[in-house]
C-alpha cells in the first residue's frame, strides 16, 4: 500500500499510526505491533474470529471500553488503548 | 418517533440481503439490521475481489426503499415483534460528557420478523491457539479485508471445509507466502464429496480455479495443527499427517473446523431447534408465528441456498405465497449439498485430543482443560469454573466443548451481546445525525408519495 494511500491518522497506546481509508481498529492495532487484549490470568490476546463474536479484539476507545475493534472502521483522530498499557503488560484484571 | 417496519430483517449478509431487498421490491415497509459497518456478512465482506452476484444484490439493495442500519448489534429481542439494538462504536466525544448523544439504543417493531444470522467459524482447543496472529481461517480472512497487510507474510491455513482453500486462494493473491492448507478430513472422505459434487459443477469449478492459485502449496488432508509456537505471538505451528510431525515457521496460522450457525436469537425467541439447526418449514416460518429463518442458521448450505432461502422467506412474509413455492422447489433441490457438506466436514474423532491439560478452553475466563473434564454438563461447568461465563457468552468455547465433551451448550438469555447500561433500562430510537438512515428513509418517504 503507498503512503498516501494511509491517509486516516489515529493513536494506538500513545503511538500515531496511518491507515487507509475502511481499515478496522483491530487491523490498526495489529499494524502498530500491539496485542489487542490481556486475558484474566495475563496472556497477550489478538483478534481470533474477526466477525464480532469472540470479544478477543476489544480495546479502548477514545476513553470508551470493551469495544469490538474488529467490528468498528478507524476514523481520524480517534485514541485507541490496550489492556498493554491500561493494565501493564502481564498485568491481571477482569475483563 | 418509533422504528416500526412491516418486516424486519436481522443479518445483512446474502440470506438478509435477499429478504430484504425482495420485501422491499413487493411493497413493504422493511429494516434491515446488521452488527458489521456493511452489508455484505462475512462471504461478501468488502475488501475483497467480489462476484457478480454479490454486486447485483448490492445495487438492488441501494435501489430500494430498505431502511438500513449497519453496525448495530441486536442485543434482545423481548417478544417476536420487538428487537432492541445498540450502535456499535458510539462512544462520547469527551470521555467526561455524561450526555451522550451518538449511543444509540433502538426499538425496533415489526410485523413479521426474518432471522437471517449467519454462521461463524467452529474453533478447536490446542496448545499454543490462545496467541496473539492465531486467528480463525475466515477471521484471518476477515482481518486481510479489514486492512491488515499481508504481503510476503509466512501464513498456514488449517482446519476443515470449503472456506480453507478460498481464504489461501485470496491471500495468495495477495501475496502472502501460504506455506501449507491442512484439511483434517481424510482423502478418501473428501473424494466421496467430490463425487457427489458432480451435480454443482460450478462449485466444483469453483474449488478448482481455487486449487490453481495456490498450485505450489501443498495441501495435505487428514491433518492438522497440534501446536502453536511462540512467546508473545505465532512464531511456528506443529503439523501432524498420520505418524508425521513437523514445524512450520509462520507469522499466521488461519485455522477454523468449518462453521456453526448462529442460532441465539431465534433460540431465545423460543425457535424450535433440530440439531443444533433453526426448525423450519419449506416457507422458512419457524415454529414461532410471524418468525422465520433464512441462510445458514437453517443448515450450512452458501451464498446460492442462502440467497434462495432469503428470498423465499420474504416472498411468503409479504404474502406472494406462489413465487415463494416455486423458489421452494428449487431450494429443495439443494439441500442434498447441505448433507453433504455435513458429512464431508465430520470432525475425525483424534481431535479430540489435541487440547493438554492446561491448553485453555474458554478464552474468556481462562478456564482450561484440566478443570473441565470431570464435569457432567455444560451447566455444571458454568457453575464451577465460569466457562462460558465471559463476554463472548460461550459462543467461542461453547462448540468446541460440545465436540471435546459432549455438553449441550444451551440456555440463552438476554442480553445476547454485552449492552451498555443506559441501553438496557432505556431504549431510544437510533440518533437522528446517522446520515445513511436519513437517506434511507427519506427515499422510503418518496417512495410512498410516488403513485
Amino acid at each position: 500500500m503507498s503512503e498516501a494511500a494511509r491517509s486516516i491518522p489515529l493513536t494506538v497506546n500513545g503511538t500515531t499510526v496511518r491507515v487507509a481509508p475502511g481499515t478496522t481498529i483491530a487491523a490498526a492495532v495489529l499494524l502498530a505491533g500491539d496485542a489487542t487484549r490481556v486475558s484474566v490470568s495475563g496472556e497477550p490476546r489478538g483478534p481470533l474470529c474477526g466477525m464480532g463474536i469472540c470479544f478477543e479484539c476489544r480495546v479502548t476507545i477514545d476513553g470508551v471500553p470493551h469495544q469490538r475493534s474488529c467490528q468498528i472502521i478507524c476514523s481520524s483522530g480517534i485514541r485507541v488503548m490496550t489492556d498493554e498499557v491500561l493494565k501493564g503488560s502481564g498485568g491481571t484484571g477482569t475483563p | 418517533m418509533k422504528w416500526s417496519f412491516d418486516i424486519l430483517v436481522v443479518g445483512a449478509g446474502p440470506a438478509g440481503i435477499a429478504a430484504a431487498v425482495t420485501a422491499a421490491e413487493a411493497g413493504q415497509h422493511v429494516g434491515l439490521v446488521d452488527d458489521n459497518p456493511a452489508p455484505g456478512g462475512q462471504i461478501w465482506r468488502k475488501g475483497a475481489h467480489l462476484p457478480a452476484t454479490a454486486h447485483q444484490w448490492q445495487a438492488r439493495l441501494d435501489a430500494s426503499s430498505v431502511v438500513r442500519l449497519h453496525g448495530w448489534r441486536v442485543f434482545d429481542c423481548p417478544e417476536p415483534y420487538l428487537v432492541r439494538a445498540e450502535r456499535n462504536g458510539s462512544w462520547p466525544a469527551h470521555p467526561d460528557t455524561e450526555i451522550d448523544e451518538n449511543r444509540g439504543c433502538a426499538e425496533l417493531r415489526c410485523r413479521a420478523l426474518i432471522l437471517a444470522t449467519g454462521a461463524r467459524e467452529r474453533f478447536l482447543p490446542f496448545p499454543g491457539w490462545t496467541l496473539p496472529n492465531v486467528m480463525g481461517a475466515g477471521g484471518l480472512d476477515a482481518m486481510v479485508r479489514g486492512g491488515l497487510p499481508i504481503a510476503g507474510k509466512r501464513v498456514v491455513i488449517a482446519g476443515t471445509g470449503p472456506l480453507l482453500l478460498a481464504v489461501a486462494a485470496h491471500l495468495a493473491a495477495r501475496q502472502a507466502k501460504v506455506a501449507v492448507v491442512c484439511e483434517q478430513a481424510s482423502l478418501s472422505r473428501l473424494a466421496r464429496f467430490a463425487v457427489g459434487m458432480l451435480t454443482e459443477p460450478a462449485k466444483l469449478w469453483q474449488g478448482a480455479r481455487y486449487r490453481m492459485t495456490i498450485r505450489q502449496t501443498p495441501y495435505r488432508t487428514g491433518s492438522w495443527p497440534i501446536a502453536a509456537l511462540g512467546r508473545d505471538r505465532l512464531e511456528a505451528v506443529t503439523l501432524q499427517q498420520g505418524g508425521k510431525r513437523w514445524d512450520v515457521p509462520c507469522d499466521y496460522l488461519g485455522c477454523g473446523f468449518h462453521l456453526v450457525p448462529n442460532i441465539e436469537l431465534p433460540d431465545l425467541l423460543g425457535c424450535r431447534i433440530e440439531d443444533g439447526f433453526v426448525a423450519t418449514d419449506a416457507m422458512l416460518r419457524t415454529s414461532v408465528p410471524g418468525v422465520y429463518c433464512a441462510g445458514e442458521p437453517t443448515g450450512i448450505g452458501g451464498v446460492e441456498l442462502s440467497l434462495l432461502e432469503g428470498q423465499i422467506a420474504a416472498l411468503a412474509a409479504s404474502g406472494n405465497i406462489d413465487r415463494a413455492r416455486s423458489l421452494a422447489r428449487q431450494r429443495r433441490r439443494r439441500l442434498g449439498f447441505v448433507r453433504a457438506l455435513q458429512q464431508a466436514c465430520a470432525l475425525d474423532p483424534h481431535l479430540r485430543e489435541l487440547p493438554e491439560e492446561d491448553t485453555i478452553i474458554c478464552r474468556c475466563e481462562d478456564v482450561r482443560h484440566r478443570s473441565l473434564h470431570d464435569h457432567a454438563t455444560w451447566r455444571d461447568a458454568k457453575l464451577q469454573t465460569r466457562c462460558g461465563m465471559g463476554p463472548c457468552q460461550g459462543r467461542i468455547c461453547g462448540a468446541a466443548a460440545e465436540f471435546l465433551f459432549g455438553w449441550h451448550a444451551g440456555s440463552v438469555r438476554p442480553p445476547l451481546f454485552p449492552a451498555s447500561v443506559s441501553s438496557l433500562v432505556s431504549p431510544r430510537e437510533p440518533a437522528l445525525a446517522d446520515e445513511s438512515l436519513v437517506a434511507a428513509n427519506a427515499l422510503h418517504e418518496n417512495a410512498k408519495e410516488t403513485p
